[in-house]
């Protein structure tokens, strides 16, 4: 397949935007930022109110890297819902199947951490191709609760502990004896925060070069018009599944690099309402944008945590009953943010920007041509 | 014998219960196009309105004419919640499916969110009476009255939402638009009312199912509807969506099947087997067992 390249547009110049110094930083943001997060477990800042000790402290070194490895999930779920507009409610089973493969792996057989990982990604891959070529026989909301049911499958699994796998309600602790050293201990957080900024680092990569590319296109086209890409003799059914298998490939690297960080597996990371906070933190951040499903993960993971600890804090206990006890729900104030968040901001907080842009050239005073 | 007969009759219960949630998923999935994600909260807000009702209400109770009228707040509670959010939530959104979804979800989150806020996170004992704690023997079967119960307010509702459905002029356009909402729009019909009298008829189902299901379990908690609501999804697709009938015969067999292979082989075995029907009735008939033939 060729692809000529139009000619640019001409365009007057008095409808070209002001091109400032800024646009020529701005490929690197992405590079400064990632230097950023890389050298920040060096800083001894502590910020309060915003996290509960210095940066560089295991607490919040865990709380950062989870919110990384959110980001990611977000990244990689929005290659599903935002770039191809495929409504998935079971992207928290290829997530778990990470999580508990590599549990069981490690813990039950005693494999290495490496083979441990090796054999969950591919099983997850393997199991994302073999779920998708049935769901996608479906479309649009059937799709939908067709993937519903299959996680539902994995959480029953879970759950009910067949042959004593999974541990059941109780969960099962990751047992540390096999692992390399490194990633064992309180001390070691710092290098668990790597491996998750490695891992955000790889999605966002993975999920951008696949839309920039041909299959990108498709994809986006599938989005758009699912006929259209029918009619050019494209199959919508063979682009689809790829999209979906390598989703749900990075969904259980994803789990993979969480059990580290968490040191078990607990059955409620199955639950539908795990792919439904996915959903969220898309369509909070920016569905099919660049940076917005990251921005989102990591803001949905890190307002989970905080208003945990906000709902119990004195400030909200001394509010009158009627207050204090939504407000002590996370999911609650998450919820209503969303509802909001649909209406009101529908591009999600990526969108936010070029409408404040609007409104501060509106403010600013005309200069005089 | 017996065993079979009970088993038979509980999967019925059960059955009863997933039509109830699915009925009205699939009326408002076929007029509106719309996931309703906040089902589940119907269901909640009435299993935990007839609690309230039977402990707080004035000439409500778990007993008599007390029970009934403590179900009947429960339902209303539930109707109203479901009208309050069409118009406040889903209207404004009209025709734009997805965000209608979106909303949905999270009405879903913050809405168990508010019921556990307010009630608890732990399940609670629900009021019933007596006569639904006993059993009736059938056919030498000894089958708890609260899913008998179950069975017989199934029936009815499938009978007042077929005879609806058939009869009036407003069924007449709720059918006309599950086939074809464009045309019944361009008809002058204002469907909007039909969207919001669905969600009435689909709330008051379910928040029934709640205070019914409370009288089966036992207890209600504010995870409850959300648990139902995933078997229920899987009636509305096996059952084709759009259709009240389909439903029906899919809540059967998925009752039957779920209770009969989770007493033969091992428990959560026949939820599986399920989610393997599921899979083997979309492989062979993907518009599900009474739909229609499925467009784009």
């Amino acid at each position: 397949m060729t692809v000529i390249d139009a000619p640019r547009a001409q365009v007057p110049d008095e409808l070209s935007p002001q091109r400032g110094r800024w646009h020529r930083v701005r490929p690197f943001l992405p590079l400064v930022a990632l230097v950023v997060l890389a050298i920040l477990p060096y800083s001894t800042i502590s910020l309060p109110g915003i996290f509960e000790g210095p940066v560089n402290s295991p607490g919040t070194l865990q709380l950062l890297a989870i919110c990384l490895i959110f980001g990611g999930l977000a990244a990689g779920y929005d290659l599903l819902f935002g770039r191809t507009g495929m409504l998935s409610f079971g992207h928290a089973l290829y997530f778990a199947a990470g999580v508990y493969g590599t549990d069981i792996l490690v813990t039950r057989a005693g494999l290495p951490l490496w083979q441990a990982a090796l054999l969950t990604i591919t099983g997850g891959t393997i199991l994302a191709a073999l779920l998708g070529a049935v769901a996608l026989r479906t479309v649009g909301i059937a799709f939908a609760m067709v993937t519903l049911a299959f996680a539902q499958v994995g959480a029953i699994l879970v759950a009910r502990d067949f042959g004593g796998l999974t541990g059941g309600e109780e969960g099962l602790p990751l047992d540390v004896s096999g692992l390399p050293a490194g990633l064992v201990g309180v001390t070691n957080t710092v290098n668990l925060y790597w491996l998750a900024l490695a891992y955000l680092t790889l999605v966002v990569f993975v999920v951008h070069r696949v839309s920039g590319s041909p299959t990108g296109r498709v994809l986006a086209g599938l989005r758009d018009d699912e006929r259209r890409i029918g009619v050019l003799g494209l199959d919508p059914y063979r682009y689809k599944l790829v999209a979906f298998t390598l989703a749900g490939g990075l969904a259980s690297a994803g789990g993979v690099v969480y059990v580290l960080i968490v040191g078990g597996a607990s059955p409620h990371i199955t639950s539908s309402e795990l792919t439904l906070s996915l959903l969220v933190m898309v369509v909070l951040g920016g569905p099919g944008t660049r940076w917005g499903p990251v921005l989102g993960g990591v803001l949905y993971m890190y307002l989970d945590h905080r208003l945990t600890a906000f709902g119990t804090s004195d400030a909200v206990d001394n509010l009158p009953a009627f207050l204090s006890r939504p407000l002590s729900q996370p999911l609650f104030v998450l919820g209503t943010v969303f509802i909001l968040a649909v209406y009101f901001f529908p591009g999600g907080l990526t969108s936010l920007a070029p409408r404040l842009s609007h409104l501060t050239r509106a403010l600013r005073p005309r200069s005089p041509r | 014998m017996g065993t079979v007969i009970l088993l038979a009759l509980t999967g019925l219960g059960l059955a009863a219960l997933y039509f109830l949630v699915a009925s009205g998923l699939s009326l408002v999935f076929g007029l509106a196009d719309v996931l309703n994600f906040a089902h589940g909260l119907f269901l909640g807000v009435g299993a935990y309105g007839t609690w309230w009702a039977a402990g707080n209400l004035p000439g409500a109770g778990p007993d008599g004419l007390g029970f009934v009228f403590a179900v009947a707040f429960g339902v209303a509670a539930g109707t109203l919640v479901a009208i309050l959010v069409e118009l406040v939530l889903i209207r404004p959104l009209y025709s734009r499916t997805i965000e209608q979804v979106l909303v949905t979800v999270g009405l879903s989150l913050a809405g168990v969110a508010l019921l556990q806020a307010t009630w608890g996170a732990d399940a609670r004992p629900f009021p019933r009476p007596d006569w639904t704690r006993q059993v009736t023997g059938i056919l030498g079967a000894q089958v708890p009255n609260g899913g008998l119960l179950l069975i017989i307010a199934a029936v009815l509702v499938l009978g007042a939402i077929l005879a609806f459905l058939r009869w009036t002029r407003y069924g007449l356009v709720i059918r006309a638009g599950v086939e074809n909402r464009e045309m019944v729009t361009a008809l002058g019909i204002d469907v909007r009312k039909a969207f919001t009298l669905v969600f009435a008829i689909g709330g008051a189902a379910a928040a029934l199912a709640g205070a019914l299901g409370g009288v089966y379990f036992g207890t209600v908690s504010p995870g409850q509807g959300g648990s139902l609501l995933i078997f229920a999804f899987i009636v509305v697709v096996i059952g084709g969506m759009g259709s009240v009938v389909g439903s029906a015969y899919a809540a059967v067999v998925v009752g039957l099947v779920q209770q009969f292979v989770n007493y033969y082989g091992t428990s959560g075995l026949g939820d599986i087997c399920v989610v393997g029907l599921l899979a083997v009735v979309l492989l062979l008939r993907p518009q599900g067992i009474a739909g229609k033939v499925a467009t784009a």
